[in-house]
Formats: C-alpha cells, structure tokens, sequence
C-alpha cells in the first residue's frame, strides 16, 4: 500500500478500516431503521419546536406586547438568543473554511455534522430578528427591490441592514459549500440503495459520477469557497457586534466588539459541535471516526478562544475605569453588582473558569467532562449575550425608566421552540445524509488511519481487507509474538538481509523489548534487531544518524521516523530507571519532544 | 454522454496502484477514456494531462460583478437616486457601504462558481448519467477505455499486467 506511515501523528481513523470499511459504517445510520434512541430525540425535539411555533403564531397574532418588552428594553430574550444562535453558527463554517485552509486533517471527521449544525443554526438565529420587527408579515421591506414606494430604499448605513446581508450572505456560502461537500457522498448512498431510495439519492447526488475531472474541479471549488468564507466568517459576527458596537449606548460602544463578539462565536460554536458530536458518536456507533484525538483538538480550540473572551472581559472592565467616563463605568460597575450579578457571574465562571480545567491533558481527552463542560460553555454564552443586552438596557441614561426585565412565557416558548427547530432538524439530517463526510474521511485514510499512523502504526496487517478487530490504542509492549512471525517478512532491504530467519528469531531471545522505547514500533524494534542492535545498552550506545541510517536502508516508509530520543531512552531503560523513562516519556509525543 | 459507448474497464484497489497503472498506460500510448475514484486522488491530474482547473478566475469574475453591483448600486441610490441625510453625514458614505460590498461580493463569487462548476460538469439534480460500476463510489479505482479509440486486447493485457483486481466490458 502506501508510504505514510508515523508513529508520530495521532491517529485520526481508528480500528484498522478500509475503504470499504469506512462507506459501510458512515451510510449505515442512514439504511437502517431508527433506533429508540433516535425516536426519542426526535419526539421531544419536535414537540419543543411544536410549542415554539405556537408561541410565534401568538406573537403575530397578538402583538410584540406579549414580550416583557417596553420602551427602554427595546432587546431582551428574542435579540440574546439571536446573537447565542449565530454565534454557534460560526463553528461549523470555521472548521471547514479556516481548517481546510490550514491543512488540518481532523477536520475531515467533524466538518459535514459542524456545518449541517451551522445551517441549521443560522435558521434559529434568522428567526428572531424576524419576529421581533412586529410586523413580520412586512419583512421584506428589508430588501433593496425596486418598489412602487418612490422606490424607498432601506438604509444602507445602518449595521441593522449589514446583518441582514451578512447573516443571508452566510447562511447561503455556507448551505452551497456543504451541499458541495455532499454530493459526491450522496452518490455513495445511492451505490447502495435500492429502488424508491436509488432514484432519491440520485436526484441528491446530482448524477455524480466520481470523474477525475470532477474531482478536480470540486476540490478547485472548495478550496475557493473556503478561502472567501474564511473572510465571511470573520465578517458575519463583526457586522453582528456592528449592531452593538455602533450605537451611543454605554458598556455597547466599544471597539473591542468586533475581535471579542468573533472568538466568544467561535468558542460557542465547538462547545456545540461538541455537545452534537458527542452525542452523534454515540448514536451512531462513530468513535472510529470521531476519535478523542478529536474531541482534544476541539477542546484546544475552546481553551484558546475562552482564554480570548476572558481577556476580553477583563479589556472591557479595565478601559471602563480607565477611561474615567462616568456612564461607562456604572454599566460596568452595574453588570457585575447590579441587578443582574447572577448572570455576570454565571458568564464568567461557565466562559472563563470552566475551560480552563482543558490545561489537563486527561480531562482535554475525557468525552464525560468535555460534554459536560461543552454544555456549560453553552449556558455561559446564552449569559455573556444576556449580560450585555438586558442589563445594559434596564439601566439607561434616565433613572426614572429603570426596571427589570425578565421574560414572558411567549418569549420562552420560543427560546424552546428554537431548540427544538434546531435538533429536529439535525436529528433529520442524521437519518438522511451521512453525518460524516465519507470521500474526505477516505482521502485522509493512508495519512491518519491507524494503521499507517500513530504508536500501533505497523502493528495491522497490511494485506488488504483483513479485519482483525485488532485492538487500536492499546498496549505496544505485548506484541512480541506477533513480531515474530512476520520477521521473515521484513528480512529484505535491512542491512542484514543475509541472516536466516531462523538465527534473528535466535537473536531475539535475551534481547531487550525495544518497543518499551517510544517511538519504536514492532517493525522498527525488527529492523533494529536486523542491524544488530539488540539490546537497551546497544541503542544507547548508537548514534541517532546510524539509526536514521539503518531506517532509510530499511524502507522509504521509514524515512518520517525520528530516532532523536531513542539512545537517550535506551539508557534510562538499561540501567532499570524505568521511572525516569516514564516521565521522559509524557514529556515526548511519539518519541520526539514537542 | 447520449450515445452508447463500448468501454473496457479495470478496477484497482489501491490508489497506488491506479497511479502507477495510469503511468503505465501513458507509457504504453494507451488513450484513457476516464479513471473514476471514490475520492480525488492526488497526482493524479498532471497524469492525465487535465489542465489545471479555471474555476478560481470565473469565482474572480463573479465576485467583481457583486463588487461592483452593491458597490455602484448603493452609490447611485445614495446619491442620485434618493438621496437622504442620515445624521448629517455625506451621502456618499464610501466607509459604511464596505460592509455589504464585501458581503455581496462573497455572494456574487460563491453561487456563480458553485453554478458554474454543476453546469460545466454536466451535474444537477435529475441528471442520470450512466453508472459504470456501482463499488466506484465505494472503494474502487476504476481506469475506463473507449473501445472505438484503443485495441481491446492491448488494453486488456494492459490492466491485468498493472495490477487490476477485475476487468469489465459494458455499453453505456
């Protein structure tokens, strides 16, 4: 096969799959029939969205006057979940525009659910503005037509009207890029199916044929439509902050906004892909392809953009007493002590305390207290948009229309109802299309399965399609029998071919298990042995350009390893200092510092 | 693709294998009709000569077009149109129209390149184009010759020599 293996990468593909593999196990959920589980989901999510819908339809019927809304509280609940929908909505776009640009693989195995999640997102988020004009009917007053009014045109200078191009420009980038994505996986499903289903999803695919032009051209397409929706991206929640940012409203008009409203949208986003995925994986039986190597990225990723939004917090806090601008200071000052401290409180601890438990490693990598944790990002998102939006309001220019907001059962039931739009939608979408993007998983495969990369890289067979059900993270050290039935087989191009597989069996006997050594798998130890080294105190001894050397001789899939650290570890392990090997060993990643 | 075409086909296993036999069949002067893969393989164009795909330059054009649509279209309405007086501010507010400019020139680029890519490839919905084996979707490499344009039996000593697992014949 081919020539990519690395005991270094993190293996993305999990469980020793094949092509074959990969399109059975990601066009399944959509072959069989629901599970409980799915049922369930679903029941509740389209109940949730069944009493939002009537709680809209009373708002139109009755009138804004069914939200706790009044002259000074202009904003509550309807532009808080507003912002929180269109913030989660960043993630997905971001994973597949911003990661495909940077040539990150894991994005392969989240970027189809992230963006259906994103589309699905947007359409919560578009709602609200909707409704809250009043007259909703009349909605389309908002776009620049040609009308028999004058023609009167909408304001082009107002933030309100960027959003509105913004949040369409968005919605209709990102439902182009990941219906693109999902043609060609379509026409995997259809390859598959049967009658009614066949002509279904051949109506979906396009009549995609897997054409080698098409291929190219549809890479072209994506990797164009990434390098312009990485700018929209960026764009979409800065003309949302623009809404904010633009207005004489104390504790609004900061140009901080426009950086801090663009991570605290992407910070919100991952906690939701990962509440999604987690869940996703486990619905559908996906832990092979949304592997914790993933879930770990994603929570780098909350880490970085937590720690921006906390430092924002604290810039804002900071020039509001700098400034020594009165009005600035009190909303501020009334954020945090006023009224409305829970929420503050409740959004600094959820968005900058929480993640930071991800410093450590095993919680980074722990799905029960990433899923946890992802939850609470969520609710303290819902907050930081509430803080500053009702607690800003209730608390204006003129003391005398001081009040407090909280909200009606309308305005709640609609809050519910997006939720439940939201994942009956994406439960839909998991049932229809695959959730993971099949063509890309498999164009990722020779680089990032596990077994051409990762500690147990070698340890698969590499005869085609046979399934072992070997075990794929586990312990390196207990192979040595399975080595040995395949050292016949790596006899040739080491520098001592001319041994006899009988004499390295021989040899092998009182040798050291160099696979203790990271960085050093089964076919690695076997080469070593090969070139005559045989013990920890041999490799010890042994300059890392011999090794590299012996490595190069030994196969051009070899060339990638980095023996560095390996005479350094042989010689901890030679003179029984195994605690000490250990403690190197965290400090390496696949047997190279980091 | 309305006329019946008699090809012969091998599928490999292997994206490996299928690079080195179309390597092979440049070498042999062999004329490949298509190769379909289950996912784009890299290295594989500059093997079947395909230019490098112009979709970018048409995604240029078509976000110039919504540059200068919302651009021209916001300075005209402002300024001749219906001028209005927005907090005394000039009419023509070249900083507060960046926004949608740019919004709108994302759009323009966007669906003028995803339409253009489904029409040059002969793709939409509704569109049957014949299936030439089902598993290509799946996890076969599959290299196709038009028999009217190459010797059937050269090329079928060709795919079993490469490596090909199976070799079809079939009307499309």
């Amino acid at each position: 096969m081919s020539s990519h293996d690395s005991p270094i990468r993190e293996p993305l593909i999990t469980g020793n799959k094949s092509y074959h593999d990969i399109t059975v196990d990601l066009v399944s959920p959509t072959e069989r029939p629901p599970s409980p589980a799915w049922i369930v989901g679903i029941i509740i999510s389209i109940t949730l969205f069944a009493f939002g819908a009537f709680c809209i339809a009373w708002t139109i019927w009755n009138g804004i006057g069914t939200w706790n809304l009044n002259r000074t509280i202009g904003w509550g609940w309807d532009i808080t979940n507003f912002v929180w929908w269109i913030g989660i909505g960043h993630a997905g776009t971001l994973i597949s525009a911003i990661l495909l640009l940077f040539r990150q693989k894991w994005r392969t195995g989240v970027n189809r659910a992230a963006e259906a999640m994103t589309i699905f997102a947007v359409m919560c988020a578009a709602l609200f503005p909707g409704i809250h004009v009043g007259r909703a009917w009349v909605v389309f007053y908002f776009f620049p037509y040609p009308n028999t009014r004058g023609p009167l045109w909408p304001n082009f200078n107002s933030p309100l009207l960027w959003d509105l191009f913004a949040i369409s420009t968005y919605f209709t980038v990102s439902l182009l890029f990941w219906y693109t994505g999902l043609v060609p996986d379509f026409a995997t499903v259809r390859d598959r199916a049967k009658g009614i289903r066949r002509k279904i999803y051949n109506i979906l695919s396009f009549g995609w044929t897997g054409s080698a032009k098409h291929w190219q051209r549809w890479e072209a397409l994506c990797l164009v439509l990434a390098g312009i929706a990485t700018p929209l991206v960026l764009s979409v929640h800065t003309i949302v902050s623009f809404d904010f940012a633009t207005s004489i409203i104390p504790g609004w008009h900061t140009t901080i906004f426009p950086p801090y409203f663009v991570a605290g949208a992407i910070f919100s986003g991952f906690a939701m892909v990962l509440t999604l995925m987690i869940i996703t994986r486990k619905l559908f039986n996906l832990q092979d392809y949304i592997t914790i190597a993933h879930i770990e990225s994603m929570n780098k990723v909350i880490l970085v953009t937590g720690t921006i939004v906390g430092v924002a917090y604290l810039t804002e806090l900071f020039i509001a007493w700098y400034s020594g601008y009165v009005y600035e200071q009190f909303a501020f000052f009334n954020r945090a002590a006023g009224p409305y401290w829970w929420s503050y409180f409740g959004m600094m601890f959820c968005n900058v305390i929480s993640p930071w438990i991800f410093w450590v490693r095993k919680y980074r990598r722990s799905v029960a207290i990433t899923f946890f944790v992802s939850i609470v990002i969520n609710i303290g998102m819902w907050f930081e948009r509430f803080v500053i939006i009702a607690t800003t309001l209730a608390r204006d220019y003129l003391p005398s229309s001081w009040s407090y907001y909280s909200p009606t059962w309308v305005e709640m039931g609609i809050f519910a109802g997006t939720i439940g739009l939201f994942f009956t939608l994406y439960l839909l979408f998991a049932r229809v299309a695959p959730v993971v993007a099949i063509a890309e998983v498999k164009s990722i495969l020779k680089s990032s399965g596990d077994q051409y990369a990762g500690p147990n890289a070698h340890k698969h067979s590499h005869s085609d399609h046979s399934h072992t059900a070997a075990p794929t993270m586990s312990s390196q050290y207990t192979e040595v029998s399975n080595d040995l039935s395949t050292a016949s087989g790596m006899a040739a191009g080491t520098t001592t071919s001319a041994a006899t597989s009988s004499s390295k069996i021989q040899s092998t006997v009182g040798a050291d298990d160099l696979k203790k050594i990271e960085g050093i798998g089964p076919k690695i130890s076997e080469i070593l042995m090969n070139g005559g080294i045989n013990t920890f105190a041999q490799l010890a001894d042994t300059n890392p350009d011999v090794i590299k050397e012996m490595l190069v001789a030994a196969g051009s899939r070899y060339q990638a390893h980095d023996p560095g650290t390996w005479p350094e570890q042989a010689a901890l392990a030679r003179d029984g200092k195994w605690d000490e090997l250990e403690d190197l060993q965290d400090r390496l990643d696949g047997g190279k510092y980091v | 693709m309305a006329d019946n075409k008699n090809i012969i086909y091998g599928l490999y296993n292997d994206e490996v294998d299928l690079l080195k036999a179309v390597k092979e069949a440049n070498g042999d002067h062999l004329e490949i009709m298509d190769v379909y893969t289950p996912f784009p393989v890299h290295g594989l164009d500059p093997l079947l000569g395909l230019a490098e795909s112009r979709l970018h330059i048409a995604g240029f054009v078509y976000g110039t077009i919504g540059f200068l649509t919302a651009f021209l279209g916001m300075s005209w309405i402002f300024t001749k149109d219906w001028p209005i007086i927005f907090g005394g501010k000039p009419h023509w507010a070249v900083p507060a129209f960046i926004p949608i400019t740019f919004e709108l020139t994302v759009l323009f680029a966007s669906i003028g390149m995803v339409v253009t890519f489904y029409i040059i490839n002969g793709l939409g919905p509704g569109v049957v184009n014949p299936t030439i084996d089902l598993r290509i979707t799946d996890d076969k490499f599959c290299i196709a010759f038009d028999k009217s344009e190459v010797d059937s039996s050269k090329v079928e000593s060709f795919l079993k020599r490469s490596g090909a697992s199976e070799i079809h014949s079939k009307t499309i």
